[in-house]
């Protein structure tokens, strides 16, 4: 294991299929430490599949995911729990515990892993809280916060335990202005300040580009183009341009594969 | 012909591969217990209370009821041969034998089977377990023991209890209705029913419960993570647990006799 090399993250010759629908079909990709890399790309890429696979939730066809130079998938399973406890991860949901508050949801790794006084959690946790802006929530359930308020009670949750690595599944979605704003800031001050790396898969590029060093765009199973949000908005590649710039004319069709419209619409094809 | 053949052969070798998976996640589940109940006694605890206590009302009410049912019928058809007095025994041995086990083990299934199979296919739908993954925490024991061990531990306690609301349903119909005497009532069960008719319903409830917690944790956690997933997980909970407690209830009952 090479703790300075340059690369965190490196995945070689990715393949992963659903059903008969290949997803990824030889992705090859280099996150390096320190930086935050997005990864963007039109819906149904398997973008969240690829934060799975990051994090061995899912396993590979065939190629590697390796980690510090470690493939993972060559773990065992307390090795990979003890890799986990260097990831946080901020699911597209929020995936708050819903049986327990919002201070207990962000002390259960600390109760989990660790063997801090109460007291000590207590301040922790509504450090965490306050940088999220939700302090005042600590004593509420998961039920009676909206979508947004989850999302963020998640994220003090995924940097309770101060980790190497922040993974964060489309962290803008449902937050309101004033909290995008702050939350986009918090992510680039957190990793500059804390010295991590972050991934973050999202479709906003306005945000992506205010935050990510680094951005892949992921289509037809492999990465189209990589490279700065300015490098990426200056690509000379249909692909790109269509996605940059949210046009609707492009390579990726806004249908789904489907029939005639006017011959399914006058059923000539089922009469 | 050919495609009957295979379909069966494929059903054959499906059945054998989710049998085989059932049996592992019931050995993972035993290997960690010895670790949850020294360590996390709290959450045991906290699931007994979930499974146990808060079924308790539904289990006292029918075994009221199925007390009075039995206090009915065997003083009715004990009256023709003149063996009315034995309506305590009639109905003790029913209830400690079978009725207590299995239709509590039937209700449980109903009441918090159901209750654990959809919670944890909604935790599973909702990204919580994977959630917990990404934490480290290994679902399996964190979620599913204490929630198989709530129900294990609680059952026998739930027969027990029906059992002795459901005498007591008996003796309010007998004794106090039909005018049954108290003594030979009470006398005639004290001198018959032994402590192995009891450890029949004792036995048979562990048993029950164990089954009854297994299919529900292991439906909820095989749940497809959909809202008709978990709907259908939570059904089919329902409907294996009852098969599995009469086919277990009928192997039990021949293998003590």
């Amino acid at each position: 294991m090479d703790d300075n090399s340059e690369n965190l993250i490196e995945i070689h010759d990715l393949k992963y299929s659903r059903g008969p629908r290949a997803i990824f079909d030889g992705l090859n990709l280099i996150i390096k430490r320190g930086e935050v890399t997005a990864l963007m790309g039109p819906s149904g890429t398997g973008k969240t599949t690829l934060l799975r696979l990051i994090t061995r939730q899912l396993i590979p066809e065939h190629g590697t995911i390796c980690v510090d130079g470690v493939d993972i998938a060559t773990l065992t399973l307390t090795e990979l729990y003890q890799l986990r406890q260097r990831f946080g991860m901020l699911f597209q949901n929020g995936a708050l515990l819903t049986d327990i508050s919002v201070f207990e949801n962000v002390a259960f790794p600390l109760r989990e892993h660790t063997k801090l006084t109460n007291r000590l959690i207590r301040h922790v946790v509504l450090t965490k809280l306050h940088a999220v802006g939700l302090r005042g929530a600590a004593d509420m359930m998961p039920s009676e916060l909206s979508g947004g308020m989850a999302r963020r009670v998640a994220l003090a949750r995924a940097m309770v335990m101060d980790p190497d690595i922040l993974i964060y599944d489309e962290p803008f979605v449902g937050l309101d202005p004033i909290s995008m704003g702050v939350i986009v800031r918090l992510v680039r001050r957190m990793n500059d300040a804390l010295g991590i790396t972050s991934i973050i898969v999202s479709h906003d590029v306005e945000e992506i580009s205010a935050v990510a060093d680094r951005s892949f765009l992921i289509s037809d199973g492999k990465v189209a183009a990589s490279g700065s949000p300015d490098e990426l908005r200056l690509a000379p590649s249909d692909l790109v341009r269509q996605f940059m710039h949210g046009m609707a004319d492009g390579p990726v069709a806004f249908h789904f594969q489907a029939p005639d419209y006017e011959e399914q619409l006058l059923g000539r094809d089922t009469e | 012909m050919t495609r009957l053949i295979r379909d069966i052969y494929d059903s054959g070798i499906e059945f054998v591969r989710t049998f085989g998976a059932f049996q592992l996640f019931f050995m993972q589940l035993l290997r960690h217990t010895p670790t949850m109940l020294v360590r996390r006694f709290d959450l045991v605890v906290k699931q007994v209370f979930n499974t146990g206590a808060l079924s308790l009302v539904i289990i006292m009410v029918s075994g009221l009821f199925v007390g009075g049912v039995l206090g009915l019928q065997g003083y009715s058809n004990l009256a023709r041969f003149n063996a009315e007095d034995s309506v305590g025994v009639f109905a003790a041995f029913g209830l400690v034998k079978e009725l207590g086990p299995v239709i509590t083990a039937l209700l449980f299934a109903g009441r918090a089977g159901t209750s654990l199979a959809s919670e944890i296919g909604l935790m599973k739908a909702t990204d919580q377990l994977s959630a917990m993954e990404m934490m480290a925490v290994n679902p399996v024991p964190r979620v599913l023991v204490p929630r198989f061990l709530g129900g294990v531990i609680a059952m026998p306690f739930l027969a027990a209890v029906f059992s002795m609301i459901g005498l007591f349903g008996t003796h309010l119909v007998a004794v106090e209705l039909l005018s049954v005497d108290v003594g030979a009532f009470w006398q005639q069960m004290q001198m018959t029913v032994d402590l192995e008719d009891i450890n029949e319903g004792i036995f048979k409830s562990l048993v029950f419960g164990v089954a009854a917690s297994l299919i529900a944790v292991w439906e909820g956690y095989n749940a497809i993570p959909t809202a008709e997933g978990v709907g259908r997980a939570t059904t089919r909970t329902v409907v294996i647990t009852a098969i599995a407690v009469l086919v277990f209830d009928f192997m039990i009952t021949a293998l003590m006799l």
